[in-house]
């Protein structure tokens, strides 16, 4: 029997990881969706939250006393933790690495966006595979839809907001243009949902 | 999609090649950010697959200088992070004040945006005329732009309001003449720098600084090239000299922590000990 030996990416060590891609509308929906998620997530969580790219960010002012996990904004190299939800900061792109790690880049804008959804989306997906949910959330342009069609490729799950739920519905419907098997769900369903994931157990209904 | 296992193994070759044909190391940076310039340079330059590219910049050194311009993505600002040329001014200058004579090094100076906001500040500080100021980077397109002192005028309403924020004295306007779509930079602004092909992964020290400011280049770099870069400057500080860092960066995580004190940590600015 002859067999053909391929490297695979080693993804066993990286945890499974919820990336959520939100813009205009976003803080609200964010709202319905991590307060949900219960203490001892068995997944890291990694938001980029389109938002203008002066002064710090206060997404982790207004998060982190609405939701039980550990919330910060991403520093470059640090590794990915199961229960950490990590926003992207301003002005720069945030990706990650096959090792699991994150990393950050000012390279430029995509569709005039930096943080751009697609970016973490495109490198979660080779970085990450199977172990890569990708949520697209209301917002007025189209990033995002390539990224979440990559996840899927690469054995991931996508969910996007119903975009009757959303407060912008460009976004949502761009992403399920480019991803017509995606779950659709309201804000508060994709939360509900997202606190259910089993630790290493299947997830995304397709 | 690019097959992810074949693009991994074409992408370690690519930087090879480029290493040992023109002594460009790429060989430590982080690899998901240049993942994407490779890709995207496919796409403008056309080529079907990394292999093919590597055969290119190999056998043709003006595809290697075209791949450079993707692998080396110049995007600056002028006052870039307004808050950190404020603490500069506020924090710094007076201590740049006591020495007769100083020397500043803008290390990954891209298209100039960096020093000529550094000149402005110092120019009105009337610091200007006792600093030299050094503006290094590996791209040479880049550094041809940075010394010509072009910069596009739709940039100037970002600029203008940048300046403001960081305490500019002056009316922005002052320092450019607009034409043609374009802002040429007060040529006197430039009289003491010097502009130069220098890499912080292949090139040593080259001269004794007061002020190091190197600002969103390091995040492309993993923790062995940072610590290179940091021992770089480590070693070209006077004692007390400071290191500027971009506002995600930090010294804290390498190996020279403790030779480096925060300043202004809010900004990133640090003090040699
Ligand atoms: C994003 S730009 C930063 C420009 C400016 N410092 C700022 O913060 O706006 C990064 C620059 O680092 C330069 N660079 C990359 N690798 C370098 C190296 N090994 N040595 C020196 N400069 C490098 C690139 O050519 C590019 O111009």
């Amino acid at each position: 029997m002859a067999t053909i030996r391929s490297a695979q990416p080693q993804t066993h060590a990286l945890p499974l990881t919820v990336l959520i891609g939100a813009s205009a509308g976003g803080v609200e929906a964010l709202n319905r969706i991590l307060p949900q998620l219960p203490a001892d997530y068995p997944a890291a969580v990694v938001v980029v939250l389109h938002q203008p790219s002066e002064g710090p960010s206060l997404l982790v002012e207004v998060f982190s006393p609405r939701v039980r996990l550990l919330t910060k904004e991403a520093d470059e190299k640090e590794p990915l933790v199961a229960g950490v939800i990590y926003f992207a900061p301003p002005g720069y792109h945030l990706l990650i690495e096959t090792d699991g790690t994150l990393a950050l880049s000012v390279d430029d804008p995509v569709l005039f966006c930096r943080p751009a959804i697609d970016v973490l989306f495109d490198s979660a997906a080779q970085a990450l595979g199977s172990k890569a949910i990708g949520v697209v959330l209301t917002g007025a342009n189209e990033d995002g839809a390539a990224g979440l069609a990559r996840v899927q490729q690469a054995g991931g799950s996508a969910v996007v907001q119903d975009p009757a739920d959303a407060l912008v519905a460009t976004m949502p419907e761009a992403a399920l243009a480019a991803v017509p098997t995606a779950q659709i769900l309201t804000a508060t369903a994709i939360g509900q949902w997202l606190a259910t994931l089993q630790p290493g157990g299947r997830h995304g209904a397709q | 999609m690019y097959p992810a296992a074949e693009l991994d193994i074409e992408l370690k070759l690519l930087v090879d090649a480029i290493y040992l044909k023109y002594n460009y190391d790429f060989r430590n940076y982080s690899p998901a950010s240049m993942k994407r310039r490779v890709l995207h340079a496919l796409t403008q330059l056309e080529v079907a697959t990394v292999s093919q590219l590597q055969d290119q910049i190999l056998h043709k050194p003006d595809r290697f200088l075209d791949l450079l311009q993707y692998l080396t993505i110049p995007v600056s600002e002028m006052f870039r992070d307004p808050s950190y040329f404020r603490a500069i001014r506020e924090q710094v200058v007076p201590i740049l004040r006591t020495w007769p004579s100083f020397k500043i090094w803008i290390a990954g100076c891209s298209t100039g945006e960096e020093v000529y906001s550094m000149a402005i500040l110092l120019k009105e500080e009337n610091l200007l005329e006792r600093a030299i100021i050094y503006a290094t980077d590996i791209n040479p397109h880049s550094l041809e732009r940075a010394e010509a002192g072009i910069f596009a005028l739709d940039s100037m309403k970002l600029f203008t309001s940048n300046y403001q924020k960081a305490g500019g004295k002056s009316s922005f306007s002052d320092y450019y003449t607009a034409g043609y779509g374009s802002a040429l930079f007060d040529k006197s602004l430039k009289r003491n720098i010097t502009f130069a092909d220098h890499s912080l992964a292949t090139d040593s020290v080259f001269s004794e600084m007061h002020f190091i400011s190197c600002r969103n280049v390091l995040i492309y770099f993993n923790r062995p090239l940072q610590n290179r870069a940091f021992g770089l400057f480590h070693n070209s500080l006077v004692h007390r000299g400071f290191m500027g860092l971009g506002s995600k960066e930090t010294v804290q995580f390498s190996d020279y922590a403790q030779n480096f004190e925060p300043f202004e940590a809010r900004e990133r600015i640090y003090r040699k000990v």
